[in-house]
C-alpha cells in the first residue's frame, strides 16, 4: 500500500482527501483551528488575512449551492481570492479531460483546489497529478468522502457533548450512498465515540458496513435507545421509488425522524442533518425545528472548520 | 532453418521431461537429433519450454488501434515468450463476419511472429440476440466464440447459441456474470468496496450465471469454456462440474492469482479489472484451484488501454491491463508460493492452455510445432513504461522486478525474439 497521499513527508497535512487514514492528533487540530475561527465569524469585521495573495479555486464538477457558499465565505474570510467554476456545465461538456481542466487551472498559479465529483476518488486522481505547494481538499467524492461535511459534524458534537468518549451516536438513513455517514464514521471511530450505530433498511446499508466499526439495527426505535446524538442522512428524490425503497412514504413511516421516536433518545440528544432536507421524508418539520435540532448551527460551524482546514493545508 | 539448442535445462510438462539436454528444430517441427545445424543456440543456464500460450490476449485491430496496435502487441507477445495467442471478439467491429477475422490472420501472419487464433464473436455484434454465422467464421479459423466482456442478458438467446453452437462441436467461451447483479458495479461487493464507496459486484453475480451455464451445459451437451473465474465459489462450481463429467474447461487472469480488492489502495486505476479483484479469500481458492485442476490454465487476458482510459477517476476507469509480458513472470510467481516443480507451473500456460486451445503445441514431443521459448528463471525483469514493449503500460505490478526473463523466442523454426 502507498503511503497516505494527504499526508507530505512530516506527517503533516497536504491534501485533504479523506478522513480515514488522518490520525486523531490531525482530526483534534483542525477542531481546535476552527474554534479559534469560530469568534471570527461573529466579529464586525470578519477577515483574518492567512490566506491574502492565495487564490482558492472552487471546482464543483457536481453541482452544489450551500457547501460551494460556504467554502467562498470561509476563503474570503481568510482573505483569498476565491475562483468559482462551474465545471458540470463548461468544459466537462467540451470533453476535456478532468486532468487537462486541472492543468489548466494550475497554469493560473492555484493554491487551493476545492474539488467536488460524482466519481469517487476523483480528488485522489488530482491530488496525484498537482504541484507540491497546491493543495487539494475534498469537497464530496461520489459515495466516497465528504470531509469537511465530516469534520463540521464533529466539530457540532463536540461543542455540544464536549467530549466524544461515552457517546453513542446514531446515523440513519441511505448510509449505502453517503459520503457524509462515511466521513462521519472514520472521525467518530478515530475520536474514540464509544458507539457508532447505523440504521435503515438492508437496501441502503452497503455491504460490510459492519467493519467499519458500526453496529447495524434494522429496526429504528431500537437503535435510537438511549442515542446522545442522531444524524439524519438526505434520502435522494431517485432512490424513493424503485428497487431499493417501495415509496417515501413508507420509509417515513419506518425511519423518518418524528417527535415520538426522538423521545426514545436520551433526553438531551441532538439532531443533526447535511442538509437540504426533505421534510416529511427522513425527518420531520417539528423535530427539525424544534429543541433537540442543531441543524443551522451546524451550517455556522461549517465556515469556521472550512477556514480551519484551508488555513492548515496552506500553512505545511 | 535447422537449430540446435545445446546445454539447456529442458522443461516439457506435457512429458514431465525435466532435465539437461539438447533440443532439435528442423522444417518447423521438434526434430530427432541431427548433425548438422545452421544455427546453434548455447542456452547455458536457461530453461527451454515449448512456447507460451495465452488464451486471451487482445491485440485491439481492427478499431481500436489508438490504444494499440498488432504490431506493438505482437512485439510483446514474443517479449513475452508468448507463441500462440487466442484474441477475444471485442474489437471495433467484433470479430463476427469471416471478412474481419480473414483480415486479421493475414495481418497477422505478415508479422511472422505469434501464431494468433481468432475467437469469433458468438452474436452479431456482441450484442447478445442475433447469433453470427459460426460455421463460417470456423472457416475462416475461429477456434471458438465467445461474448468477450459483453453481457448476453437473454437465456434464451444464450441456450440456442449454445445448442448450435454444439451442433458443430464448435466451443464456446463464455464469462460467468449475471448481467443485472453486476450492473453499475466496478469493485467487488465487499468491505473495501464500502469504505471506497464504490458501486459493487457481489460474488453471486457470478456463481449464480455460472450455476445456469453449467445447467444449459447439461441440456446441450456444449463444449463451454468458462473465461476469467473470481470467486472462491466458482472454483468450487467447476470443480463439481467436471466430477460430474461435464464438457467444460476454465480459466483464471494472471493478476486474480496475485491481487485482491485490497491492493485498490488509494483508488488505482490499474487495478480496474474485469472481473473484478475480489477478496483474499477468493484470490487463495484461486491459486489453490489452478493447482489442483479445478482451474485448467491461466491467461493473461491482456487489455492494452491508453492513458486516457486510466487517468480518470476509478469507476470511470477502462477495465482491464497489459499482461503479455507479465504472464511468465506472474505464472513462476504463483509456482513458486505454492512450492510446485518447475514443469507443473509452466504446464498452464503451455500443455493444459493448448488443451484447451484445441491445439498441438505446447509440448515438445519430436513432431510438434517448433515454438519454443529460452528463458532465465532467476533474472529479473523491470516491470516499467520503457520496458514494456506493449503500448499498454497499465498495470498494477509497474514498478515491481518480477524473476523470469524470456531470452529467446522461436516460432516455427523461426528466431523471433532475441532480448
Amino acid at each position: 500500500m502507498q503511503r497516505n497521499p494527504q499526508l507530505n513527508d512530516a506527517g503533516e497535512l497536504q491534501h485533504l482527501l479523506s478522513i480515514e487514514g488522518l490520525p486523531r492528533e490531525i482530526l483534534t487540530q483542525i477542531l481546535d483551528t476552527a474554534e479559534s475561527f469560530a469568534g471570527v465569524t461573529e466579529r464586525e469585521v470578519k477577515k483574518v488575512p492567512l490566506l491574502r495573495g492565495k487564490s482558492v479555486f472552487n471546482l464543483f464538477f457536481e453541482p452544489s449551492t450551500r457547501t460551494r457558499t460556504t467554502f467562498e465565505i470561509a476563503a474570503k474570510r481568510l482573505s483569498a481570492d476565491v475562483i468559482n467554476l462551474n465545471i458540470a456545465v463548461s468544459s466537462q461538456t467540451k470533453g476535456e479531460s478532468l486532468l487537462d481542466t486541472v492543468a489548466n487551472l494550475s497554469a493560473m498559479q492555484a493554491d487551493i483546489f476545492v474539488v467536488r465529483h460524482s466519481s469517487s476518488g476523483a480528488p485522489f486522481l488530482i491530488a496525484r497529478h498537482v504541484k507540491s505547494h497546491e493543495h487539494v481538499i475534498n469537497a464530496g467524492d461520489g459515495r466516497h468522502s465528504h470531509p469537511t461535511q465530516g469534520l463540521l459534524d464533529l466539530f457540532t458534537i463536540r461543542h455540544y457533548k464536549k467530549d466524544f468518549s461515552g457517546l453513542t451516536v446514531a446515523i440513519v438513513g441511505d448510509v449505502l450512498h453517503s459520503r457524509v455517514a462515511r466521513s462521519l464514521i472514520h472521525g467518530l471511530t478515530t475520536l474514540g465515540a464509544s458507539e457508532v450505530r447505523v440504521i435503515g433498511p438492508q437496501t441502503l446499508l452497503p455491504t460490510g458496513v459492519e467493519a467499519l466499526g458500526v453496529k447495524v439495527f434494522r429496526d429504528m426505535r431500537e437503535g435510537l435507545r438511549d442515542c446522545d446524538v442522531v444524524v439524519m442522512l438526505r434520502l435522494q428524490n431517485e432512490r424513493m421509488n424503485g428497487a431499493l425503497l417501495p415509496s417515501a412514504q413508507e420509509f417515513n413511516k419506518h425511519y423518518g425522524l418524528t417527535a415520538e421516536k426522538l423521545a426514545l433518545a436520551r433526553k438531551d440528544a441532538i439532531v443533526m442533518h447535511p442538509g437540504p432536507m426533505n421534510r416529511g421524508v427522513e425527518i420531520d418539520s417539528s423535530v427539525a425545528d424544534g429543541p433537540h435540532s442543531v441543524i443551522l448551527p451546524q451550517v455556522t460551524f461549517g465556515i469556521a472548520v472550512r477556514m480551519a482546514v484551508m488555513s492548515i493545508v496552506a500553512g505545511n | 532453418m535447422r537449430l540446435h539448442i545445446k546445454n539447456a535445462r529442458i522443461v516439457d510438462p506435457a512429458s514431465g521431461r525435466d532435465g539437461k539436454g539438447d533440443l532439435y528444430i528442423a522444417d518447423g517441427k521438434i526434430s530427432q537429433e541431427f548433425s548438422k545445424a545452421d544455427r546453434t543456440i548455447d542456452a547455458k543456464g536457461l530453461v527451454a519450454a515449448p512456447g507460451f500460450i495465452d488464451i486471451a490476449a487482445r491485440l485491439r485491430e481492427p478499431g481500436l488501434e489508438y490504444k494499440a496496435t498488432l504490431a506493438s502487441e505482437m512485439q510483446a507477445a514474443i517479449a513475452g515468450g508468448v507463441t500462440s495467442l487466442a484474441c477475444p471478439p471485442d474489437t471495433d467491429p467484433p470479430l463476427d463476419e469471416p471478412g474481419l477475422v480473414d483480415m486479421l490472420r493475414r495481418r497477422a501472419k505478415a508479422l511472422e511472429h505469434a501464431r494468433v487464433y481468432p475467437v469469433g464473436a458468438l452474436t452479431v455484434k456482441l450484442e447478445g440476440t442475433r447469433l453470427t454465422e459460426m460455421a463460417q467464421l470456423a472457416e475462416t479459423g475461429c477456434v471458438a466464440f465467445s461474448q468477450a466482456n459483453a453481457t448476453l442478458a437473454d437465456t434464451q438467446v444464450l441456450w440456442r447459441a449454445l445448442q448450435y453452437a454444439a451442433t458443430f462441436g464448435f466451443p464456446v467461451w463464455l464469462r460467468a456474470e449475471d448481467t443485472w447483479l453486476a450492473k453499475g458495479g466496478v469493485a467487488h461487493d465487499g468491505e473495501i468496496a464500502t469504505r471506497l464507496g464504490l458501486p459493487g459486484i457481489p460474488s453471486f453475480a457470478e456463481t449464480i450465471a455460472l450455476s445456469t451455464l453449467l445447467e444449459l451445459v447439461r441440456a446441450t451437451r456444449a463444449r463451454v469454456h468458462i473465461c476469467r473465474l473470481s470467486t472462491a465459489g466458482a472454483v468450487e462450481l467447476m470443480r463439481a462440474a467436471k466430477r460430474e463429467g461435464l464438457p467444460v474447461t476454465c480459466d483464471v487472469g494472471i493478476h486474480h492469482l496475485h491481487l485482491c480488492d485490497n491492493d485498490l489502495g488509494y483508488f488505482d486505476s490499474n487495478c480496474r479489472l474485469e472481473p473484478p479483484l475480489r477478496s483474499q479469500r477468493d484470490r487463495d481458492a484461486l491459486a489453490a484451484g489452478l493447482q489442483d485442476g479445478a482451474i485448467d490454465c491461466v491467461c493473461s487476458d491482456h487489455t492494452p488501454v491508453d492513458d486516457d482510459g486510466k487517468h480518470v477517476p476509478f469507476a470511470e476507469a477502462e477495465p482491464g491491463a497489459t499482461g503479455l509480458e507479465l504472464l511468465l513472470p506472474l505464472t513462476l510467481k504463483w509456482g513458486e508460493a505454492r512450492r510446485l516443480p518447475l514443469a507443473k507451473s509452466l504446464a498452464k500456460i503451455t500443455s493444459d492452455a493448448a488443451r484447451v486451445l484445441g491445439v498441438g503445441s505446447g509440448k515438445l514431443a519430436v513432431g510438434a510445432p517448433g515454438d519454443v521459448v529460452l528463458f532465465d528463471p532467476a533474472a529479473s525483469v523491470r516491470i516499467s513504461a520503457e520496458t514494456l514493449k506493449s503500448q499498454g503500460k497499465n498495470t498494477p505490478f509497474l514498478g515491481y522486478e518480477l524473476a523470469g526473463r524470456v531470452r529467446t523466442t522461436i516460432v516455427a523454426g523461426n528466431v523471433v525474439h532475441e532480448g
